[in-house]
């Protein structure tokens, strides 16, 4: 299973970006290989809109089964759902490891909706 | 500029809200219509106010939509490139098939010329609604955006566009500076800029004209509750600017509490209407000289 | 921290002068300016700019003379009608930046690749210093788009701020109309303040501005302006007001020293004492209230 998170840091030291679609980068973990990949975000700071949509779409394409974030709007929520990826929230100021072992324990709960209403910042 | 009619169309816009663009577009088309056809654009549709001091037979409102894409699921495979295209990020591929998100669209037409294998057509999108009123020599057309909506000039442009036979077109621009204001003033041949003399009035009126000039139109402005704040500033502004002042309007309370109850500027004063015809008259010559 | 945005609906109902009054007697505040496609704010707040930075947003198209093959598709293909055709005083294609809804179709099908697609520079924002708090605004440059961008760049940074003042009060004078800028100068505010005036024109707007509010979930607040210009409508807005749920939390009477505060550019209250001063400093009381306490009916969170 592939898991993003997103990271306000290079690595899984650093707290969990409490923004999806504006959040600085994602950490891809591979699950089996344990392997981590980082996923700059760059392209969003320059849209004037639909950065939660382009976020979820750039974590299609790569291959993403499950993410971890602090909020998610609507949009994406749509995007990343309909193709079958769970999302997870968590407190913003955990950082990635410590989110990633609350999944692994089972202490994160698959959301059912967005959890913030879309908007513009 | 307007594109091969022979129609006049006049523009009556201003930086700042609320300094009397409406009361001025009415008062302009009521005494036109005293001599003969003319047709008042309310092109602030996310704040049509025109309809509100006008009684008469109106038609029933009209729909006004734009285009969004639908995606035939059996067709798409999911090549992505109508996401890669759309600067707008309204697309995106998920699961079993590509999603579209209306409120995001632009309404380019870019996806549906892209997708190789043909499975994208445009469907019709709800922005608002155009209502249509007439009283004896004066029209009114104006457009409401639907709440929630976000885009105006595509409503804008509708509006407009259902004016486009008439020979005299007055239009009441939307306040400010940017793409609403623009897609209501670019076609028209003068603008009026109104005012009021505060410095909010000027700062804006400043904005107002420069946008007007990027434009290529000619303009001339309208002092309104003239004598109510710092004339002089304005007058200098003008001067120096090279913009004439073609009318102003005196501060006066009845005018306000005309307005507060619905009677327009011509109603309340009456005597008003010579200044009315000449300003219009000023301004067809200043458009047809440009 | 309570963030609280003042909106009008109509343009000119007197939303910036309440708002810098506001910002003077807040005290513990940081001002946002967010009308940034007419921004007056500054003209009563006098601020010092500390720093300005550039603000992009999209792209725009640009025709490289050199390249073009004259094919004409760009203009077939353009539906805003940017682009300008060669004409007798013009010998080239070229994309009138006005127009120009930067959405890359010409640059994606033109044969030649001869459109580039540069980031469009839409304006500037600033952050400045007042004698009332610091003050965070913006100019959008001429025909910009207005998406809500600049207007979301300018509230993030003064919730940044805000917050990292340990501020009580976050005050945004907000865009008027009921388009993209205003909802985004309003989401996920704590409370939204509806100024307008009793004429038929500011209570078909009011209603509009009310229901755009609900539409988005956000507790709304009313302040009537110019309420003794007409009486009886004040009345009727205040009933209206009262049916959907948006409590009246005072009124402004006409007041010439409103003018005056902006001929002085200064916020009314710093003047002597008037009538719309006095309302203000009440209406600021009632404010603070509703903000500070948890509400059931308005549902502001403590």
């Amino acid at each position: 299973m592939k898991i993003a998170l997103s990271s306000t840091g290079q690595d899984l030291a650093a707290p969990v970006d409490s923004r999806f679609g504006r959040a600085a980068r994602f950490l891809l973990v591979d699950d089996n290989s344990g392997k981590m990949q980082i996923v700059e975000n760059q392209q969003n700071l320059n849209a004037a809109q639909g950065a939660g949509v382009q976020a979820a779409q750039l974590l299609l394409r790569a291959g993403v089964n499950a993410l971890i974030t602090g909020n998610c709007g609507p949009k994406a929520f749509r995007v990343l759902t309909s193709a079958g990826v769970s999302v997870y929230h968590c407190d913003a100021n955990l950082s990635g490891a410590e989110a990633l072992q609350a999944l692994r324990e089972g202490r994160l709960q698959p959301a059912a909706q967005a959890s913030v209403e879309g908007h513009w910042s | 500029m307007t594109s091969g009619s022979t129609a006049f169309r006049l523009a009556i816009a201003s930086g700042k809200g609320g300094t009397g663009k409406t009361t001025l577009a009415l008062a302009l088309a009521e005494a036109q219509a005293q001599i003969g056809p003319v047709t008042l654009c309310d092109c602030d549709v996310e704040e049509p106010n025109a309809h509100l001091f006008l009684t008469g037979r109106s038609g029933p409102p009209q729909a006004v939509h734009r285009a969004v894409p639908r995606i035939d699921a059996q067709r798409c495979d999911r090549c992505g490139r109508c996401v890669d295209l759309c600067a707008f990020n309204a697309l995106a591929v998920g699961g079993d098939c590509t999603l579209v998100f209306d409120e995001l669209c632009h309404s380019c037409g870019g996806c549906a010329r892209i997708c190789p294998m043909g499975a994208i057509h445009e469907e019709n999108s709800l922005i608002g609604h155009i209502r249509q009123l007439r009283r004896d020599n004066l029209q009114l057309i104006s457009g409401t955006l639907a709440i929630g909506q976000v885009m105006a000039p595509p409503l804008i442009r509708a509006v407009l566009t259902d004016a486009a036979a008439a020979p005299l077109i007055l239009v009441d621009c939307p306040p400010g500076t940017s793409c609403p204001m623009i897609a209501a003033v670019r076609s028209c041949d003068v603008v009026l800029l109104v005012t009021e003399p505060t410095p909010f009035g000027l700062n804006d009126l400043k904005l107002a004209v420069a946008t007007v000039r990027l434009l290529g139109l000619p303009c001339a402005v309208v002092i309104n509750r003239a004598g109510s704040g710092n004339d002089a500033a304005v007058h200098q502004y003008c001067q120096a600017e090279q913009v004439p002042v073609a009318l102003e309007i005196p501060d006066d309370r009845r005018i306000a509490e005309g307005y507060s109850r619905g009677a327009t500027l011509l109603q309340t004063r009456p005597e008003l209407a010579p200044a009315l015809h000449r300003l219009l008259a000023d301004s067809i010559r200043l458009g047809r000289k440009a | 921290m309570k963030e609280l945005v003042i909106i009008s609906g109509k343009g000119g109902t007197g939303k910036t002068s309440l708002t810098a009054a506001l910002c003077h007697l807040a005290k513990d505040v940081v001002c946002a300016d967010c009308d940034v496609d007419a921004a007056d704010l500054h003209l009563l707040l006098q601020p010092q700019i500390q720093q300005a930075q550039d603000f992009y947003s999209g792209n725009e198209a640009q025709v490289r003379p050199q390249d073009c093959r004259h094919c004409d598709l760009c203009a077939q293909y353009c539906v805003f009608e940017a682009v300008v055709r060669p004409s007798t005083d013009q010998p080239n294609y070229r994309i009138d930046p006005l127009a120009c809804e930067g959405c890359g179709v010409c640059v994606h099908f033109c044969p030649a690749q001869a459109i580039d697609f540069p980031e469009r520079l839409c304006g500037q924002w600033f952050q400045s210093n007042t004698a009332y708090g610091p003050l965070i605004h913006a100019r959008l440059g001429i025909g910009a788009e207005n998406s809500g961008k600049l207007v979301s760049l300018v509230r993030r940074q003064a919730r940044a701020l805000a917050t990292e003042r340990g501020s009580a009060y976050l005050l945004i004078d907000g865009p008027p109309g009921i388009g993209c800028p205003v909802i985004a100068s309003i989401s996920g505010a704590d409370a939204v303040l509806i100024i307008t005036e009793p004429t038929l024109s500011g209570r078909h707007d009011f209603l509009r501005v009310a229901e755009l509010c609900r539409h988005f979930r956000l507790p709304a607040l009313l302040c009537i302006n110019k309420w003794d210009i007409n009486p009886q409508q004040s009345q009727l807005l205040q009933q209206e007001a009262e049916r959907l749920n948006v409590p009246l939390l005072g009124r402004l009477p006409y007041d010439p020293q409103l003018t005056q505060a902006q001929l002085q550019g200064r916020p009314v209250t710093c003047l002597e004492p008037s009538a719309a001063s006095a309302a203000i400093g009440k209406l600021w009381r009632n404010l603070r209230l509703k903000l500070d306490t948890p509400n059931p009916q308005t549902g502001v969170p403590a």
